[in-house]
């Protein structure tokens, strides 16, 4: 089995489960701490990628340009990552990051969407910066609708094209055929991103690599959306015990998922009710704080309104759709009573 | 004696792609103050244009020339592109004839019928801005006459399959664009907006959210009943436009504190004249250049009357 590219996304994936309050501070700290571990690649953005912080997928607390200025500075070896999603950030945020000194863009789009990031692979490329396509929601499509996706992405520059989980609602055959499929199909790298909402982060994220992907994420702690992710440092464990040298330092990266991110956690990242219905229903992880939210506002159980949302097939970016959901089970509610 | 009363005013339609077709029909459904002289297209071969001799109207294929031949066109709705629009509209306007860009290239003023039409009545050239922003600044424009919109959010969600490839290659131009359109003409003092493409099956029906940031102490409801009314105001003309449950006020950590925010959700059913109903995000677009044509043509009646 190849030795996989680690990216840690605990900087962005991480930051919906902070609520978009990283500070440079912390920044400077955890990519200390990745970069001295060895990490190769670290993402820092909002966690709904650049110019993110909106009323929909709320706001930052510091300008993330400043963050990633701070990350960009601190890191000696690491290469920085941010995330992009087409339609919350345009090709001035791409620029403006690329200014800054980041290496690498990965372009994030709901599995079936590819065709709008040309204009923006075409721009990452000519800026020099490494391209990444994140087919995001992938389990709502099988292998071969995605191979037609992922080819639509290499047509346009993708250096490496991600399987991502962001429901965490794939099971491992779902993963093995899908990254396998890409793998055979494309001539670039092939990623996988998992979420745990059925437990399976870990275990997904290693049979993609049976499956032959190339890089996989993590976060410290599992530091994410939702139901969190696989681990860093889980997976840089298994990965030594499978005899798959990262050359990343363990113990480093335990004391600062232990020391630094665990207390950063608002609420523990756990399987709980809300996060397995999500996950379930194949809802996106970002909108959890969101359904906690209009659950309460509008007196409706946060698992009702994910499994409606499932239903109705939610995108990533769709947070509106929460109030609306909310809205009309309050509604029914009432006249019931 | 002998003296004809000018009751309608001649329109062209230029482009015969899918949404000159239903603006075609849209006119030809509707007894209002134009009639529909020419459908200009450039593919001899078109569809479009097969639909449009079927319903008895005269065409072309030789695109603008056409229309810049007949002295008698006084409203010319461009439904072709952007780059083509820059090319057409020197040569419409030297001609008199009112272009009613329904494409990105923004040459003219945004117009939204309820909110500023009367402003730009004398204009030669006006942008019916995106199908996000013929939705939603109304609604801003609806909060902002009550209580001044600090910043406002819109997000505009449609099927994939409504959405064009000129759309997909260039989503930039659609964010900046609608933005632009909800501070000038909704006149928020700041936005954003953000479009989203949903490829559920069966395709869903276009909706639109609208978060508005109010700094200021306002009247609730004095607030929700403007929206109310300019929904109504609007389904006049787009009978699918219509809220999503009542607005409602929700409290919001943003940049500038803890605030009350409208949030006014949206669905846009279409007519089905000859897109499906789904594609409300394509029938406002030929909806609003029908209103805003009539509109037009009306005020040029009404302008001749006077002046004989």
């Amino acid at each position: 089995m190849k030795i996989p590219r680690l990216t840690d996304t605990t900087l962005r994936d991480g930051d919906h489960a902070v609520s978009h309050s990283y500070t440079p501070e912390m920044v400077r700290t955890i990519v200390q701490n990745l970069d001295e571990a060895g990490v190769p690649v670290i993402e820092v953005s909002h966690g709904s990628g650049l110019n993110g912080s909106t009323i929909q997928q709320g706001f930052s607390k510091y300008s993330e340009f400043d963050l990633i200025k701070v990350a960009v500075e601190t890191a000696k070896q690491a290469k920085i990552a941010s995330l992009f999603v087409p339609g919350i950030g345009t090709s001035n945020e791409l620029r403006q990051a690329a200014e800054l000194g980041i290496s690498i863009l990965r372009i994030a789009v709901h599995c079936t969407e590819a065709d709008v990031t040309e204009q923006y692979f075409r721009l990452a490329k000519e800026l020099g910066l490494e391209a990444v396509g994140f087919l995001m929601m992938s389990h709502t499509q099988p292998a071969n609708v995605l191979v037609e996706q992922a080819k639509l992405m290499e047509s346009y520059g993708a250096d490496c094209v991600y399987v991502v989980d962001s429901a965490g609602a794939l099971v491992q055959s779902g993963v093995r055929e899908r990254v396998s499929a890409l793998k055979e199909a494309l001539s670039i790298e092939v990623g996988f991103h998992a979420h745990n909402n059925l437990g399976l982060a870990i275990g997904n994220t290693i049979t993609a690599l049976e499956a032959g992907a190339d890089q996989i994420d993590g976060t410290l702690r599992g530091l994410g959306a939702g139901a969190g992710n696989a681990p860093t440092e889980v997976l840089v464990a298994v990965l030594n015990k499978m005899n798959l040298d990262t050359g990343i330092n363990l113990s480093i990266l335990m004391d600062v998922a232990e020391e630094v991110v665990a207390p950063l956690m608002q609420t523990p990242i756990v399987i709980d009710r809300d996060n397995l219905s999500s996950g379930y229903a194949g809802v996106y992880n970002s909108f959890l704080l969101h359904v906690r939210h209009a659950a309460e506002k509008f007196g409706v159980r946060a698992s009702e309104i994910m499994e409606e949302l499932g239903k109705r097939k939610a995108v990533a970016g769709q947070e509106d759709w929460i109030l609306d959901v909310a809205v009309e089970l309050a509604e029914k509610k009432a006249l019931k009573v | 004696m002998g003296c004809k009363v000018l009751s309608k005013v001649k329109a062209a339609i230029l482009g015969s792609g899918n949404i000159g077709t239903d603006l075609m029909y849209k006119i030809l459904k509707n007894e209002g103050n134009m009639e529909l002289a020419l459908v200009a297209g450039i593919d001899p071969n078109s569809e479009g244009l097969a639909r449009a001799q079927a319903k008895g109207i005269r065409t072309s294929h030789h695109g603008l020339d056409a229309i810049l031949e007949d002295s008698e066109i006084k409203i010319v709705f461009d439904a072709t592109s952007a780059k083509a629009h820059k090319l057409n509209a020197p040569s419409l306007r030297e001609q008199g004839k009112l272009a009613i860009d329904m494409t990105p290239a923004a040459i003219g003023p945004f117009v939204v019928p309820t909110v500023n039409l009367k402003e730009h009545i004398e204009s030669m050239n006006v942008n019916l801005i995106s199908c996000g922003g013929q939705a939603t600044t109304p609604l801003v424009y609806a909060v902002n006459r009550v209580a001044s919109v600090h910043y406002a959010e819109v997000i505009t969600t449609a099927a994939s399959v409504s959405i064009g490839p000129g759309t997909r290659q260039n989503v930039d131009e659609f964010v900046q664009t609608t933005a632009n359109a909800v501070q000038q003409v909704g006149g928020a003092k700041l936005a954003r907006a953000i479009p989203v493409f949903n490829p559920a099956e069966p395709p869903i029906n276009m909706t639109n959210s609208v978060y508005a940031v109010i700094k200021e102490e306002f009247d609730e409801e004095a607030v929700i009943a403007s929206i109310q009314s300019i929904v109504a105001e609007i389904s006049s003309y787009i009978p699918g436009y219509r809220l999503k449950g009542i607005p409602f006020i929700d409290y919001r950590d943003t940049p500038w504190g803890r605030l009350p925010t409208v949030v006014i959700m949206n669905e846009v059913v279409g007519d089905g004249d000859f897109f499906p109903t789904y594609a409300g995000n394509l029938d406002i677009m030929t909806a609003s250049a029908y209103k805003v044509g009539d509109l037009y043509a009306a005020h040029f009646l009404g302008t001749k009357e006077v002046s004989r």
